[in-house]
């Protein structure tokens, strides 16, 4: 058994750097590289292409950077942990398979089902899973017709077998983001299903390094404090077969590691910290202890952990409506009041021609649109930017919104610029709905090739 | 003496459904255990009344001299279905962080110069 092994997370969120991943690869020393690709509205975009092509409904993305670091994996060992599989990793697969093949290089690709219950829904309710809105409490009648995707957040095991089967790297679907770190801790140190403590010790060092460099200095409140923050470093754990880990990053790398800067990230959308429920454990955030070591590198110990649930989170994405937002720069004497008429203007002509939205918006970007009262109006405004959006159901009146911005430049007041980019469109609300499903009722698979 | 939460305190907020939440977190166990009587759920209510429509519940980590803020219903229905600008409550942190305090004379030591 190794004495600790280096788990680097290079993709916080779909969209993330995309040298990030590539730096941590090559700037020093690492034997996993997670990658975090999807967020609830990837996956139903990804549903929706792969019905409109069997191939398709992966992260691209991720093979772009395979190609990059296909040395780091063929010569050095480096094993590749990642979501990108989307709702289809075995088309993902199959094109890593041609990629490799015309680099000369043999890879090891595992890939894990068994999340997408999308097309089993139907069954699955026959079978008494209600699919009740965790969160409201709400019946899946009512969104029943208007479903695109539907996924479990399945367990780190199967990242763990794939591992186990060879696997140089690993093809998920949703996975918990987490999850992505936890699975080679299982596997490199063998540990139980039902040791919590360890268990909520690999989570928890998912937890602080799955939104990427959003630990290592980045979003951090006393930002002055952080070095280079261009070059920012991706954060590493650093894990030993006991659950004690450090959060650090490469040596020549941008950024700040420190006990605020891992503390903050602990905090990030974290409920009730005493019960953080993940598919493998229940982690109890106020257990460990967390301990400065000085030169880019926190120590975290004594991390406790629970007995999982017996249920599974999944993430239902449906269609919820349209929607369209567009925006207008006005500047000059009194910005701040002709911003506000303008916004009046508009309103009223889209009111006059009949037009009316389950929901709107007004807002003043650069005045308070953030914070609203808690700052104080200035005295001075040089200039705003009105940012208006509509809602609604009829994908007609959503563009018909679109279609009254221009015109307020020449019949509004004076000073209105910053209108670029053509008529806001009606866009399609792709919403979330989150819910739960006995585990006995998921059946993954994990196979190496 | 009068002083921002910002000259003693780091905050990181995110969404949590409709929800957002705010994690306040203290460099000294003095400063902490002061904002344990004092950054009490009725002052963040007030503070937040322009955003948080519903509840606020409050956990203490005493691990990590942090305080975890649920900001009820403070993203104008949240996720994609919001039309506001921050419909994830990403800059709810330095909101909070923007709170006029009275800090007592023996924790003034603690307040950040810059």
């Amino acid at each position: 058994m190794k004495d600790i092994i280096r788990i680097g997370n290079g993709q916080g969120f779909w969209g993330d750097s995309i040298d990030a991943p590539v730096r941590l690869a090559k700037d020093g020393p690492l034997d996993y590289l997670t990658l975090d690709y999807l967020a609830e509205v990837t996956l139903s975009i990804m549903q929706r292409q792969k019905l409109k092509n069997p191939k398709a409904g992966f992260a691209h993305d991720f093979l772009d950077l395979i190609k990059r670091i296909l040395p780091e994996i063929s010569e050095k060992g480096l094993k590749v942990i990642t979501n990108a599989g989307g709702v289809n990793p075995q088309s993902c697969r199959n094109e890593l398979i041609q990629l490799a093949q015309s680099s000369d290089s043999d890879m090891k690709i595992g890939v894990i089902q068994g999340d997408d219950i999308f097309p089993t829904l139907a069954e699955l309710r026959t079978k008494g899973v209600t699919f009740e809105n965790m969160d409201t409490g709400d019946s899946f009648d009512s969104i029943a017709d208007n479903v695109y995707s539907a996924n479990v957040y399945i367990n780190s095991i199967t990242i763990a077998e794939a591992l186990e089967k060879g696997a140089q790297i690993v093809l998920a679907g949703r996975v918990s983001d987490p999850g992505l770190a936890l699975g080679p801790c299982i596997y490199e140190f063998g540990w139980n299903s039902d040791n919590y403590d360890l268990l909520a010790a690999g989570t928890l060092a998912g937890h602080i390094t799955e939104c990427g460099a959003q630990c290592t200095g980045g979003n951090y409140s006393r930002w002055q404090d952080v070095p280079d923050l261009a070059g920012v470093g991706y954060p590493i754990i650093e894990m030993q077969p006991n659950g004690e880990f450090c959060i650090t990053k490469h040596d020549n790398s941008g950024g700040l590691v420190n006990r605020e800067t891992i503390g903050e990230q602990v905090l990030y959308e974290m409920g009730d910290p005493n019960h953080y429920i993940s598919p493998d454990v229940c982690v109890d955030f106020t257990s460990f202890k967390l301990n400065d070591l000085g030169h880019n590198k926190v120590a975290i110990t004594n991390v406790a952990g629970l007995i999982p649930t017996d249920t599974y989170k999944v993430s239902i994405s449906y269609f919820a409506g349209y929607k369209a937002s567009g925006q207008l720069t006005i500047s000059g004497p009194n910005a701040y009041e002709k911003a506000q008429l303008t916004a009046e203007i508009i309103w009223k002509r889209l009111k006059n021609s009949g037009v009316t939205y389950q929901d709107t918006s007004t807002e003043y970007l650069g005045l308070s649109s953030c914070h609203r009262d808690i700052n104080p109006v200035p005295s001075q405004i040089n200039e705003v930017v009105l940012r208006l959006g509509v809602k609604d159901a009829n994908k007609d009146n959503v563009n018909r919104f679109g279609k009254e911005i221009a015109p307020v430049i020449t019949s509004g007041p004076p000073g209105i610029t910053g209108f670029s980019g053509g008529r806001p469109k009606a866009q399609e609300i792709v919403a979330y709905w989150p819910a739960l499903i006995p585990k006995e009722l998921v059946h993954t698979t994990v196979d190496v090739i | 003496m009068k002083i921002q939460l910002n000259q003693i305190a780091h905050a990181r907020s995110g969404d949590k459904g409709a929800h957002s939440n705010v994690g306040l977190m203290f460099k000294s166990k003095q400063l902490y255990e002061w904002a344990k009587s004092h950054i009490t759920t009725d002052l963040v209510k007030v503070h937040f009344q322009s955003i948080a429509k519903g509840a606020i519940v409050r956990y203490e980590m005493d691990n990590l001299l942090a305080l975890n803020f649920i900001l009820g219903d403070s993203l104008g229905g949240g996720g994609s279905e919001s039309l506001i600008n921050d419909a994830q409550g990403k800059t709810h942190g330095q909101a909070l962080l923007l709170m006029e305090v009275d800090l007592p004379d023996n924790l003034v030591q603690f307040v950040n110069k810059k």
